[in-house]
């Protein structure tokens, strides 16, 4: 039996068992996380570390009289154990509920319906990755993180919910050196394809050569500025911080609250939303409930929807739309214009080509203004033309002048943009986004 | 431990060493927002990482399932990745780099956590969050906690035997003020309240009082000025400065990052081997240490997971550059002496290069003094905002809540404090240190390929650098 298989009869067993043994006032969840995964760590294309493991984790609800404990546990795959610890944490779950004061918020279970996706990918033989993947960057200072593996979500409940999600993919989240100079890609799938992986090796490689024109310093100042898909990325990362979700809106902590409040504006060109049409993340939460396929955030510059939970709903009584606990976008997309790949640079013009941006954070969260450096390829361009790289810059930028009245145009093509979060455990999502030009962005440092 | 060692007779065989590292660690979330539960959520982590030496490299396997089959599998699994590696190799290694240590750690603490019951923490927090209304406008109160009991054991093919266990906790309390659009957050010390310590932490009558400041001062912050926008003096309390060390050299110094193995996610470092030595780094008011063995302290313990003995080193002294933060592996990769650093975030991921406890050495001055040494400057506390490049020179931080220092004299509150510098530069700036410090850290500082979360603690005096550019919101 596969992973996947062998851990779904598991689960199966382990949510009947839990189930069987609840008293007349208790309803329960298992959510399951499951993954198998082979990580490989390589510098200037040599092995610096390998790394097998095998997770399996299991996360008990219980709710009884208006309170809820939840109890994450690991499970070893053996059912006799993982069972003795499954009914010792729902005695222990039964003991600090009772000392817990009543949650007024609490959602109740319910049955969220049933949804299974199996997909079977076609990956390398763990041990054929370092031989594969080294042989294809020779000649290159090739570093970076494979990562490959079956990855697995699920949960049951008390009251007949049932959803599966497992899939098998993998990374090679990587970048090439020459000297300090850098150039970064990324190659994801579910089947693994050489000649595919060959040749994002040889693009990224050709970015890598650009860097070899003599360097351009440039001065802190405002530039017109075009974003690649990447460095739109690490924007767009942000309204997942605290952004898009009513709570922190309620709260005081949302960077779109003037947006909201209708004292600032973004611009027509602008539209978020969430997508699971991707495909790269399941529809259903961690409550099991299923989101829409899509769900407009902000549509041409206007707020559209808050991610709400049904937590947040029940709090603020309004309507949810079964967002996850922490109400952030699991599967972005920032929709296309108009402006073609072929027509970047010429409209462009005078300015900086950024291909990836690094470390954000929030400097002024009210006024939507982010603070972070430039990394990787990054270019100074003159009359249309690549002059030369630049030095790393720092720039401290609102939203809403650079997706604000400062937007000039959106590209026609969007870039995958795979989860690569490794923390914990392997991630699941992505997002769906284009590149930007945008005028007069400010830089610091 | 017999269990463990029992284990490791299975599975010893086809490696030239084996290595067992057990993790068996409980994290309890307790929230109250506006008196009302949020949060209760526990989570007990167990896993075993199988480390094997095979061909002169290091293969890593972990697994949740600690039956014996699949302890055997997990060795196999190790042996077969660290073979099918060993011919692309970084480094050639030996059983050198795992030293058979044996020995024993426990945090320090005053009372067990067990003698706060869940009930009785539910109420100290429901009466912090009660307390933290002193007006109409505090729109959010907080009281939060992480509490971690962490038991750690490892053994070892040619006979390491360490015991190592861990009480940690995080505690927060925030809270939310708005006025028409301006709001304000304040909390106790930015977060970074995350110590070895027991449940004395959560002492009722401190809370009250904590809880009470955060709010009055986010109230404060409605009405005060916007930080200007100009060069002065910033003087840095250790809420700020546990966040100045950590990202300005505890990052650069570690050796992974110098060797180049976190290029392609952390980042590189402006520092290169051969500045170990040469470097003045900063004022020679500067001594700075890697100190494992500080009682309380987040990032204490007897020995790193390579099973080096951990002990206080100078990195910096008198402001010159002295020594890195690199394991045994990475000092042998550049031929520099090192400290005991080489950590992993759980049973799941291979170790490497940490920071552990990073601390600033204390000064010859008082606060008092520092404060009225400042003809025009500003006080900056508590992080709320921090970003650095990759080299980790170009920084800009911002903080929760500032007061301007005029003529020696701390006057006007300020509101929505930044500042910006690069990290030499910064550091040589640094004219006056504090005799006191304060000890804090954080259980989230993120590296590594897979990604890793670790602890760590700094220890920090007020710190008094000169003309800075500081700067406010919009």
């Amino acid at each position: 039996m596969n992973f996947a298989n062998e851990t779904q009869t598991l689960f199966n067993r382990l949510a009947d068992s839990v189930f069987k043994n609840l008293e007349a006032n208790e309803a329960a969840q298992l959510n399951l996380h499951a993954e198998e995964s082979l990580f490989v760590r390589f510098n200037n294309n040599k092995v610096r570390q390998n790394t097998h493991v095998h997770q399996k984790e299991i996360m008990l609800v219980l709710q009884k009289q208006n309170r809820e404990i939840k109890i994450n546990f690991s499970a070893t795959g053996d059912f006799e154990w993982d069972n003795k610890t499954a009914l010792e944490q729902l005695k222990k779950a039964r003991s600090e509920a009772a000392q817990l004061p009543e949650d007024p918020y609490l959602v109740p279970l319910k049955n969220n319906g049933k949804s299974e996706s199996k997909v079977v990918g076609h990956l390398l033989k763990n041990t054929d990755v370092m031989n594969e993947l080294t042989a294809i960057a020779e000649g290159h200072d090739f570093t970076g993180l494979y990562s490959a593996g079956p990855l697995i979500t699920a949960n049951r409940n008390s009251l007949g919910q049932d959803h599966w999600f497992s899939t098998e993919n993998f990374f090679v989240d990587f970048s090439l050196y020459n000297n300090e100079k850098s150039a970064k890609s990324l190659y994801a799938g579910r089947s693994w394809n050489s000649k595919d992986f060959a040749n994002q090796v040889r693009l990224t490689a050709q970015n890598l050569a650009l860097l070899n024109r003599p360097k351009v310093n440039i001065k802190p100042g405002a530039y017109r500025t075009y974003l690649a898909p990447g460095a739109v990325a690490e924007l767009a990362q942000m309204f997942s911080w605290g952004a898009t979700s009513l709570s922190s809106y309620k709260q005081g902590h949302s960077a779109l609250q003037k947006l909201a409040d209708g004292e600032k504006s973004l611009s027509k060109l602008l539209s978020l939303q969430e997508n699971f049409a991707v495909g790269l993340s399941p529809r259903f939460n961690s409550l099991g409930e299923l989101a829409s396929e899509t769900l407009e955030i902000i549509t041409q510059g206007t707020l559209k929807n808050w991610m709400i939970s049904s937590r947040s709903a029940k709090e603020y009584q309004v309507e949810g739309n079964f967002a996850g606990p922490g109400e952030s976008p699991r599967s972005l997309e920032m929709s296309p214009g108009t402006l073609a790949e072929k027509d970047i640079l010429k409209e462009l013009g005078t300015g900086l080509y950024l291909s990836n941006l690094h470390y954000l954070n929030w400097s002024d969260r009210p006024n939507a203004r982010i603070t972070g450096m430039t990394r990787y390829a990054c270019f100074w361009v003159e009359n249309g033309e690549i002059v030369g790289p630049i030095q790393d810059l720092r720039f401290d930028e609102s939203l809403y002048e650079a997706l604000g009245e400062n937007l000039v145009a959106v590209t026609d093509f969007q870039h995958i943009e795979a989860a690569v979060g490794t923390y914990s455990h392997r991630s699941f999502g992505g997002m769906k986004i284009p590149g930007l030009l945008i005028q007069d962005f400010k830089f610091t440092l | 431990m017999v269990e463990l060692n029992g284990l490791l007779k299975t599975v010893q065989g086809e490696a030239d060493w084996i290595g067992l590292r057990l993790m068996t660690e409980k994290t309890t979330h307790r929230t109250i927002r506006d008196e009302k539960p949020e949060n209760n959520f526990s989570q007990l982590d167990r896993g075993l990482m199988v480390e094997v030496l095979v061909q002169g490299h290091f293969g890593y396997a972990g697994t949740s399932d600690l039956t014996a089959t699949g302890v055997l599998k997990a060795a196999k699994t190790a042996v077969q990745i660290a073979r099918s590696a060993a011919a692309k190799k970084a480094t050639n290694f030996s059983t050198d780099f795992r030293p058979p240590s044996k020995g024993t750690y426990r945090s320090p603490r005053i009372s067990g956590l067990d003698t706060l019951s869940t009930q009785e923490l539910m109420d100290r927090f429901i009466a912090a969050t009660r307390a933290m209304k002193v007006s109409d406008k505090i729109i959010s109160r907080i009281a939060s906690t992480m509490i971690v009991e962490s038991h750690y054991q490892g053994v070892s093919s040619s006979g390491a035997e360490m015991d190592q266990s861990f009480q940690m906790v995080n505690l927060a309390l925030m809270a939310t003020a708005a006025e028409g659009s301006e709001i304000q957050t304040r909390s106790n010390k930015g977060g970074a309240v995350a110590l070895q310590v027991g449940a004395e932490i959560f002492d009722r009558e401190s809370l009250l009082q904590q809880s009470r400041k955060v709010a009055e001062e986010a109230l404060e912050l409605l009405t005060a000025e916007n930080c200007p926008d100009t060069k002065m003096d910033l003087l840095l309390a250790p809420d700020q400065m546990t966040l100045q060390v950590h990202e300005s050299i505890g990052h650069p110094l570690e050796y992974d990052r110098i060797l180049g193995d976190e290029r392609n996610y952390a980042g590189w470092s402006f520092v290169k081997p051969e500045d170990f030595g040469h470097l003045q780094y900063g004022s020679n008011l500067m001594n700075v240490t890697f100190d494992p063995t500080m009682a309380g302290e987040l990032a204490s313990y007897a020995f790193d997971d390579a099973g080096t003995p951990a002990k206080k080193e100078y990195l910096i002294k008198d402001g010159l550059l002295l020594r890195g933060l690199g394991g045994q592996e990475s000092q042998a990769r550049l031929k520099l002496a090192g400290v005991a650093n080489f950590r992993s975030a759980s049973w799941n991921r291979a170790p490497i290069d940490r920071m552990a406890n990073i601390n600033l050495e204390s000064g010859q001055s008082t606060l008092e003094d520092m404060i009225a040494s400042v003809e025009k400057g500003i006080f900056m506390r508590a992080n709320k905002s921090w970003s650095i490049d990759d080299y980790r020179n170009k920084f800009q931080f911002g903080c929760e809540y500032a007061k301007l220092i005029e003529n020696g004299k701390l006057t006007k509150t300020i509101r929505n404090p930044n500042y910006r510098g690069v990290t030499v530069p910064f550091w040589s700036g640094l004219k006056a240190i504090s005799q006191n410090r304060d000890t804090l850290g954080t259980f989230y500082c993120g590296k590594g390929e897979p990604n890793q979360v670790i602890r760590v603690g700094h220890t920090t005096p007020y710190c008094l650098f000169s003309n800075v550019e500081v700067f406010g919101a919009s």
